[in-house]
C-alpha cells in the first residue's frame, strides 16, 4: 500500500523544466520530456486527456496553474488522491509566498522554491503544507534576517496549523457563511439537479491558543440536546471540517470545537441536496428567421422573497450576470433591455446581460437580434449547445437557513473576542439548458 | 514577498565555469553565496556544473542556513557523478548532524539519505542512530523517513544496525508526526521485503487509531493506508475499528476521506449485522458525493474509485445518480468517468431521466463523448430489459438527426441490442437501412451488414442492400469483408434464389482467390466446402442460434475487484489494475542479499540430491554410451514430467536429433550441432578445464536449455547437477541434468527441459539468468546467462489483421512502449519477415511511410500475453524503431532485448 513519488517537476507551458526536485533518485529530468511528449499526443486523442499519464513504468500526475505545470513522476503505487491534493496545496503555498504562482515568480524565487520543496515532501511522502507556519522558518530574501534557531513547534505539534505566542491588540473573528447554489435545468424546464454547497469562511485575529466552539442550528444537535427544532433547524447532508476541528468529538456529540489557525481558512463546508426553487429563473426564446437573422427574447425572474432573510425585509440580488449563448457566426447585434445593460461577447459566443441590482419578485427582459451569414457550410458541425449561465450574489441571505447560534472563544488570558457573522448566497454552477 | 533570483539565470559570457570557480573561492561571503546561487541556477536549467564540485563543497561549512541548503542541494545532484570527492562532505555532514539547531541536524540527516553513494552511506549510520533518538521531534520525524531511504540503498546495513527495531519503537513516540513518518517508512520497507517486518497487532492498531486524531492530514493518510492491511479477528473487532475510523469521513482532505472509505469497506466484509452494514453504506454516501465538488483531478480519482465501489456495493449510491450528471464545464475525462458510473447506476426506476441526459450528451460537440453517450444508451438497453424499448426509441430519434458519427455509433449498439433480444425489434431495420449510404466506419458497416444477414428473410431487398457493399469488397477492411462473407452466405441459405447465388459466387471468389488474408480465405473455404457438400449442415452451422449476450457493466472479476478496493485511492484503483502491472523499479539494487539466498538454495538442495547422484553414479558404470542413453531415457521421463520430453526412446528419432533430446552425446560421436555454436559461458580457464557453453532454445513449443560440456581437464568428471537462481521469468529446470561421466578430452551435449514461472524473482524485469553447475570433482561453478524473451514466443502467436487492429485499439496508449534499437537492422524485408516468423514473430501488415518501412507483427509472450509490434526502419540501414503494445507493458524491456537479438 505504501507508495511515494520519485520527483516533483515544475514545468513551463512548453514543458521545459523550471525547477525539479528529485526525491528518490530513480527518475531523471528526461522524464519531464517524456511526460510532455505524452501530453502532446493526448491533444490529438482527447479520450486520453486524463490527469494521470502512464509511460514506460512511470506514472505522471499533473495539474496546471496559470502557465505552470506541477507534475509528479512515480514508479510506485502511490496514493493518487493524496498526491493531487498535495499538488494543489503546493500551489497554495507558492501563492502565499509569491502572491501568484507563474513561470516568472518561480524563476524569481528559485532558491526558496527549492527550500520549500525540500520541506514539503521527503522521499516522496507529503510532509508539511501549512503556508503560514512554513513562512516562519523559510523566508524569502526580503524577509530573511538571521539564522532561524529551530523549526516552529507547530511543524511537529498536534496543533500543526498554529504557532504559539500570537498577539493581537484587538481580538476579532470574522465568519462568512457563503452558500453556492448549483442548479441544472433541463430543456423541458425540469430541474434535474440542484444542491447547495456552503462554506464557513473564517478570518481570525486572536491572541494565544484560543479554544473555539461553534453552535449551528443543526437539527441533529438540537434534537440531541432535547430542544425544540420547529422551523429553524436544518439538516446538513455532508459536513467536511478543516483539520483543526476535533472530528471524534463531533462524531460523539456534534460539538464543533477547535483551535483555529491564524488568519483566513475554511472552517467547514457542507452540502444540502434538497431541491431548491431556482432563485433566478431564465427563459429564453430563440427564433431563427430565414437563415439570416436570429432573434432572442430572454426573461429573467427573481423568485426569492422573504425566505430566511433575517435582517432585511426584502433581499436583493446583486451583480447579476446572465450569459445567453448565440451562434458563433452571429454579427450585427441589436440589443434592448428593460433593466441593466447587455452586450455581445463574441469571445464567449454569448450575449452577456448584467443587472447591478435585482430585487426579489421582479421580472426583466432583454431582446436581441443578430444577423447570420446567409451561406453556411454544407456539413457544418452541430452547434455547441452551451447552457444559459447565471451569476449573482444575494447578501444577508442563505438558502439553507443555516444560522450561527454562537461562537464561543475562550483563551486562558481571558480576553473578550468579538465574532462578526455575515451571510451571503451566490450562484455556483447555475446552468439552464436551452430548448 | 517576491524575490529577484532570476538574475542568477543570466548567463555570463565566455569562461563561465572559471569565473564561477573564482567567485566560489572569494573571501567575501556575499559573493560566495551569489556564486552558489548561480551554480544552482545553472544546474536547474540543466547545465553540467559538476566540475565545480570541490569548490562548492568548500562552501559547505557555513553558518548561513540558506547557503548550506544550496550546497546540500548541489550535493544531492552531483555526489553520484563524483563519488570520490563526495567523501569531502562527510565531515561537515557528521558535524551538522550534531549542530545545536534542530533544523540543521534534520537537514544533514535528510540530505545524507538522499546521496546514494556507498561511501557516504557508511558514514550515515552513526548520525542516523543519534537522530532517531533526538530530543526534537522535527529531527526524529526526518530520521524516521531516512531509515526508509537507507533501506532502499542498503537493506542489509539497516538490518545489521538494528534500525528497524528503533523505527518500530518510534510507533510509540509521543509525537504524532514522528509516529506517522515511522509508519510510512515501515510500510515502504515491508513492501520490498519478503520477511514480516511491520506486522500490525491489535495493540499497534489501537495505538495508531489514537494517534490518528492528532496527526497532520498527510500523516493520517499514511496511518490509514497502513492499517487497511489489518485483518480484524471477528465482526466485533471490525465494528470497533469502523467506529474509530468513521469520523475521518468528515475530514476536509479528500485523501483522508478515501482512505477511511477503504478501511471501512475492508472491515465491512467481516461485519455480519445487516443493520450495521446498511448504516455504514448510508454514512459513506454523502462523503463520496461531496468528492465531486473537489478539484477536477481529484474528482477523476474519486470517480475511478466510485466505479469500483458501486460494483462491490451497488446500494451505496443507488439513489445518487443525479450527482453524476455531467456539468457543461466538466473536463472531458471527468465526463467520461461520470458516464461510466451512470450506466452502472441506471435502473428501471431512474432510466427515463438517465436517457434524457444521454440524449442531451449525444448532441454535444466532443465527438468521443457523444459516441460514448450513444454507446451508453445501448448498454442500458442491454442491461435493463424493461427499458430496452425506450432506449431504442431514443437511438432512433438520434439517428434522425443524421449526424454521421451518431448514426454509426447507434447502428453498432443496435446490433448488440439485437443480439441481446433476438427477434424482438426488427421493425426498426427499415429505419436503419435509410442511413446505409452514410456509413463509412468499418465497425458500423460490419454491424449493419451483420444485421442484414441475420434478418435477411425479413428484409425484402436484402440482396440489393448487400450487393451495394459487394462492389467495394476488395477495398474493405478485413472486419467488413468477414461480415460480408458471412452475411452473403446467410442470405443464400435463407433465400437460395438466383440473385444470391450469383452473389455468393462473387464473394467466395473474392474471398479465396483474390485475398491474402488467411482468416478470410479459411472462412471462405469452410463455407464453400459446407455449401458444396451438405447445404443442410451448412444451415445448421451458419444459421445456428447465437448465445445471447449480457450486460458487461460490472465487468471486473471479483477477486481483482477486491484487490483493487484494497488499493483505494492509489494508482492501482485509478488504473483498475493490480500494482504489479505498473510498479517499476529503475535502479538495480545491490544483488548481495540475493546472492546469499542463491548459495543457500544450492547448498540445501544438495542435501536433497544424494539419492539421484547415486543413481547417476550407478548408471555411469555402463560402458556403451548408446545403451546408456537409451537406458536413461525412461528414468529421465519419470523424473521430469515435463510435457516436453517425448516418451519415445531415442533410437526412434532421427540420428541428428539424438543430441537434442536430453540424451548424451558421447565423445567419439561428433557433437552434431544443429545450429550456430552455443556461446561459451564458462571458459576452460575459469572452470579448471571444464568448459560449458549453453543457450536457451525453443523446440516444438517447449523451452530447453541447450548445454555443451567439454572436459579438457585430466580427470573424469561426473555427477553433474544444475540449478537456476530466481529470475524474472521464473525459469527452472523441469528435470535433472543428464550428463554421462565426462572422460578427459570428451564433450557432451544435452537438452534440459525447462519450466517457466517456477521461481520468479521480485524486482524489475531483467535479463539475468544465474546458473550454478556442479559435479563430483570440482567446486560449484557459477555463470551468468541471458534470458531472452523470444524463446517464450509461442507458435500460435499469429494474429489476423482485423484482430490485430481491434486489439491495438482496445489497449490504452499507455500500454505502448517504444524503443530505438540502434544495432538492429532490416537487411531485406522478406528475409527479415521469414527470419522473425521462425522465432514466432508473425507478420501482420506492412506499409511505407517517408522512405521507412513499417512492419506490423504479432507474437504471443509468456502466459499467452499478446504482443503487438510495430517496427519502423529503412532497409539496409541500421537502426530500427520498435514499438510494442501489450496488456502487460512491463515485459517491454525484455521484449526489446529479444528483438534486438533477433534483428542483429
Amino acid at each position: 500500500m505504501a507508495g511515494a513519488v520519485s520527483a516533483l517537476f515544475l514545468l513551463d507551458i512548453k514543458g521545459r523544466v523550471l525547477v525539479w526536485r528529485d526525491y528518490r533518485g530513480d527518475v531523471s529530468a528526461v522524464q519531464a520530456e517524456r511526460f510532455f511528449t505524452k501530453l502532446l499526443e493526448q491533444e490529438v486523442d482527447p479520450d486520453l486527456h486524463d490527469p494521470v499519464v502512464y509511460d514506460n513504468g512511470v506514472t505522471y500526475m499533473f495539474i496546471q496553474h496559470n502557465n505552470v505545470f506541477l507534475m509528479t513522476a512515480a514508479r510506485q503505487n502511490c496514493n493518487a488522491a493524496s498526491i493531487f491534493l498535495f499538488l494543489h496545496r503546493v500551489v497554495d503555498v507558492f501563492k502565499h509566498y509569491f502572491e501568484e504562482l507563474e513561470e516568472e515568480s518561480l524563476r524569481d524565487n528559485f532558491v526558496v522554491v527549492y527550500e520549500l520543496l525540500d520541506e514539503m515532501m521527503d522521499f516522496g511522502y507529503p510532509q508539511y503544507t501549512e503556508a503560514k507556519i512554513l513562512s516562519e522558518f523559510i523566508k524569502t530574501d526580503a524577509y530573511r534576517m538571521e539564522v532561524t534557531q529551530r523549526p516552529p513547534m507547530a511543524v511537529t505539534n498536534a496543533v500543526s496549523w498554529r504557532s504559539e505566542g500570537i498577539k493581537y491588540k484587538k481580538n476579532e473573528v470574522f465568519l462568512d457563511v457563503v452558500e453556492s447554489v448549483n442548479i441544472l435545468v433541463n430543456t423541458n424546464g425540469q430541474i434535474i439537479r440542484s444542491d447547495v454547497v456552503g462554506a464557513l469562511k473564517m478570518r481570525t485575529y486572536l491572541s494565544g491558543m484560543p479554544e473555539c466552539k461553534l453552535g449551528l442550528n443543526d437539527r441533529v444537535l438540537l434534537e440531541a440536546q432535547g430542544r425544540s427544532t420547529k422551523g429553524k433547524a436544518i439538516d446538513l447532508d455532508d459536513i467536511k471540517f478543516h483539520q483543526c476541528v476535533r472530528l471524534a468529538r463531533f462524531e460523539n456529540d456534534r460539538t464543533i470545537s477547535f483551535i483555529p489557525p491564524d488568519g483566513s481558512f475554511d472552517l467547514m463546508t457542507y452540502r444540502l441536496s434538497t431541491q431548491v426553487k431556482p432563485l433566478i429563473w431564465v427563459e429564453a426564446q430563440v427564433e431563427r428567421h430565414s437563415r439570416s437573422r436570429i432573434e432572442l427574447l430572454v426573461k429573467a425572474r427573481s423568485q426569492f422573497k422573504l425566505i430566511y432573510s433575517k435582517l432585511h425585509n426584502c433581499s436583493t440580488a446583486t451583480n447579476v450576470e446572465i450569459e445567453i449563448p448565440v451562434p458563433s457566426d452571429a454579427t450585427n447585434p441589436n440589443i434592448r433591455t428593460s433593466m441593466g445593460s447587455a452586450s455581445y461577447a463574441p469571445e464567449k459566443d454569448a450575449l452577456v446581460w448584467k443587472v447591478k441590482s435585482f430585487p426579489g419578485g421582479k421580472e426583466y427582459m432583454v431582446r436581441a437580434e443578430f444577423s447570420l451569414p446567409s451561406i453556411t457550410a454544407e456539413e457544418s458541425a452541430p452547434d455547441k449547445k452551451a447552457p444559459v449561465r447565471v451569476k449573482f450574489e444575494i447578501p444577508y441571505f442563505t438558502v439553507s437557513g443555516i444560522q450561527v447560534r454562537y461562537l464561543k472563544i475562550i483563551e486562558k488570558s481571558g480576553y473578550q473576542a468579538l465574532p462578526w457573522v455575515r451571510y451571503i448566497t451566490m450562484a455556483g454552477e447555475y446552468e439552464l439548458r436551452l430548448m | 514577498m517576491s524575490g529577484h533570483d532570476s538574475k542568477y539565470f543570466s548567463t555570463t559570457k565566455k569562461g563561465e565555469i572559471p569565473e564561477l570557480k573564482e567567485e566560489l573561492n572569494s573571501q567575501y561571503k556575499d559573493k560566495k553565496k551569489d556564486a552558489v546561487k548561480k551554480v544552482i541556477a545553472a544546474m536547474t536549467v540543466g547545465k553540467d556544473v559538476s566540475s565545480l564540485f570541490t569548490d562548492v563543497v568548500n562552501c559547505m561549512q557555513t553558518e548561513n542556513l540558506e547557503l548550506k541548503k544550496l550546497v546540500y542541494l548541489y550535493l544531492i545532484n552531483y555526489a553520484k557523478s563524483q563519488p570520490d570527492l563526495a567523501i569531502l562532505a562527510v565531515n561537515t555532514f557528521v558535524k551538522d548532524s550534531q549542530d545545536p539547531n534542530p533544523l540543521i541536524r534534520a537537514l544533514a540527516v535528510r540530505t545524507m539519505g538522499c546521496i546514494r553513494v556507498d561511501k557516504i552511506t557508511e558514514y550515515l549510520c552513526d548520525p542516523l542512530q543519534r537522530c532517531l533518538k533526538d530530543d526534537d521531534p522535527y529531527v526524529r520525524k526526518t530520521a524516521a523517513i531516512c531509515v526508509a531511504k537507507l533501506y532502499d540503498i542498503n537493506a542489509e546495513l539497516v538490518e545489521d544496525r538494528g534500525f528497524l527495531d528503533t523505527l518500530k519503537d518510534l510507533i510509540s513516540d509521543n509525537n504524532p508526526m514522528v509516529v506517522a513518518n515511522a509508519v510510512a517508512a515501515l510500510a515502504e520497507i515491508q513492501e520490498t521485503s519478503t520477511r514480516p517486518i511491520f506486522e500490525i497487532t491489535s495493540h499497534t492498531l489501537t495505538k495508531l487509531l489514537t494517534a490518528l486524531n492528532e496527526c497532520t492530514e498527510w500523516g493520517q493518510v499514511f496511518i490509514l493506508d497502513a492499517l487497511s492491511r489489518y485483518k480484524a479477528a471477528d465482526a466485533r473487532e471490525a465494528e470497533n475499528i469502523v467506529e474509530r475510523v468513521t469520523p475521518r469521513l468528515q475530514h476536509a482532505n479528500c485523501a483522508v476521506v478515501l482512505s477511511a472509505v477503504k478501511m471501512i469497506l475492508q472491515q465491512m466484509e467481516l461485519i455480519t449485522s445487516t443493520d450495521v452494514v446498511r448504516n455504514l453504506c448510508k454514512k459513506m454516501a454523502p462523503p463520496l458525493v461531496t468528492l465531486l465538488s473537489a478539484e477536477p483531478e481529484i474528482q477523476y480519482v474519486a470517480l475511478r474509485n466510485i466505479n469500483l465501489i458501486v460494483q462491490k456495493r451497488p446500494t451505496i449510491l443507488a439513489h445518487e445518480i443525479k450527482v453524476f450528471f455531467c456539468k457543461y464545464n466538466d473536463p472531458i475525462y471527468v465526463k467520461m468517468e461520470k458516464l461510466e458510473i451512470m450506466i452502472k447506476l441506471a435502473s428501471d426506476r431512474n432510466i427515463d431521466q438517465v436517457l434524457l441526459e444521454f440524449k442531451e450528451y449525444a448532441t454535444e460537440v466532443d465527438v468521443d463523448f457523444v459516441r460514448k453517450a450513444v454507446r451508453a444508451i445501448g448498454r442500458c438497453a442491454i442491461k435493463l430489459e424493461r427499458a430496452a424499448e425506450r432506449c431504442i426509441s431514443v437511438l432512433l430519434e438520434l439517428i434522425k438527426i443524421k449526424v454521421n458519427y451518431v448514426v454509426q455509433e447507434a447502428i453498432i449498439v443496435i446490433k448488440d441490442i439485437f443480439r441481446r433480444y433476438p427477434n424482438t425489434y426488427e421493425s426498426i431495420i427499415a429505419t436503419l437501412c435509410e442511413s446505409l449510404d452514410t456509413l463509412d466506419e468499418p465497425e458500423a458497416k460490419a454491424s449493419m451488414i451483420w444485421i442484414i444477414g441475420e434478418y435477411a428473410e425479413r428484409i425484402d431487398n436484402a440482396d440489393e442492400l448487400l450487393e451495394s457493399f459487394l462492389e467495394s469488397f476488395p477495398e474493405e477492411p478485413a472486419m467488413v469483408q468477414l461480415q460480408l462473407l458471412t452475411a452473403t452466405v446467410k442470405l443464400f441459405l435463407k433465400k437460395p434464389t438466383e440473385g444470391p447465388q450469383q452473389m455468393i459466387q462473387v464473394v467466395l471468389n473474392n474471398a479465396t482467390v483474390e485475398t491474402d488474408n488467411p482468416d478470410l480465405r479459411d472462412r471462405a473455404y469452410i463455407y464453400w466446402r459446407l455449401l458444396s457438400t451438405d447445404p443442410e449442415a451448412a444451415k445448421d452451422v451458419v444459421l445456428a442460434e447465437k448465445p445471447v449476450i449480457g450486460d458487461d457493466s460490472n465487468s471486473i472479476e471479483s477477486s481483482l475487484l477486491d484487490e483493487l478496493l484494497a488499493n483505494i485511492p492509489t494508482l492501482s484503483s485509478v488504473y483498475h489494475k493490480p500494482p504489479e502491472a505498473f510498479v517499476s523499479r529503475a535502479k538495480s539494487t545491490s544483488a548481495r542479499p540475493d546472492d546469499e539466498e542463491y548459495t543457500d538454495a544450492i547448498e540445501t538442495s544438495y542435501s536433497e540430491w544424494p539419492s539421484s547422484s547415486v543413481d547417476s553414479a550407478a548408471v555411469t558404470s555402463t560402458s556403451s554410451p548408446v545403451a546408456h542413453s537409451v537406458a536413461k531415457q525412461p528414468g529421465q521421463v519419470a523424473a521430469a514430467p515435463a510435457p516436453t520430453s517425448p516418451p519415445a526412446p531415442v533410437p526412434d528419432l532421427l540420428g541428428d536429433l539424438i543430441g537434442l533430446d536430453n540424451a548424451l552425446i558421447p565423445v567419439d560421436q561428433p557433437a552434431a550441432p544443429s545450429g550456430p555454436p552455443l556461446p561459451i559461458l564458462l571458459p576452460t580457464s575459469t572452470g579448471q578445464g571444464l568448459q560449458i557453453s549453453a543457450q536457451l532454445v525453443r523446440r516444438d513449443g517447449q523451452i530447453f536449455y541447450s548445454l555443451l560440456f567439454e572436459n579438457s581437464s585430466q580427470m573424469v568428471l561426473d555427477g553433474f547437477m544444475i540449478q537456476f537462481n530466481k529470475n524474472t521469468l521464473g525459469l527452472a529446470a523441469a528435470g535433472q541434468l543428464q550428463v554421462a561421466p565426462l572422460q578427459p578430452g570428451a564433450s557432451a551435449r544435452t537438452l534440459l527441459p525447462m519450466v517457466a514461472f517456477q521461481n520468479v524473482s521480485a524486482g524489475p524485469p531483467n535479463t539475468l539468468l544465474q546458473v550454478a553447475v556442479k559435479n563430483n570433482q570440482q567446486p560449484v561453478w557459477y555463470f551468468n546467462d541471458k534470458l531472452s524473451l523470444h524463446i517464450f514466443f509461442s507458435e500460435d502467436g499469429r494474429m489476423e489483421r482485423a484482430n490485430f487492429l481491434e486489439t491495438w485499439k482496445s489497449l490504452p496508449d499507455s500500454n505502448e512502449v517504444t524503443k530505438d534499437l540502434p544495432g538492429a537492422i532490416i537487411h531485406n524485408m522478406d528475409a527479415t519477415v521469414e527470419h522473425l516468423a521462425e522465432a514466432n514473430v508473425f507478420f501482420v501488415a506492412k506499409r511505407r511511410n517517408a522512405n521507412k518501412e513499417i512492419l506490423y507483427m504479432s507474437a504471443k509472450g509468456p502466459r499467452g500475453v499478446p504482443l503487438l509490434i510495430e517496427l519502423t526502419g529503412s532497409v539496409g540501414v541500421p537502426g530500427v524503431n520498435c514499438a510494442v503494445k501489450t496488456p502487460s507493458p512491463e515485459v517491454a524491456p525484455l521484449f526489446f532485448e529479444a528483438m534486438d537479438t533477433l534483428l542483429k
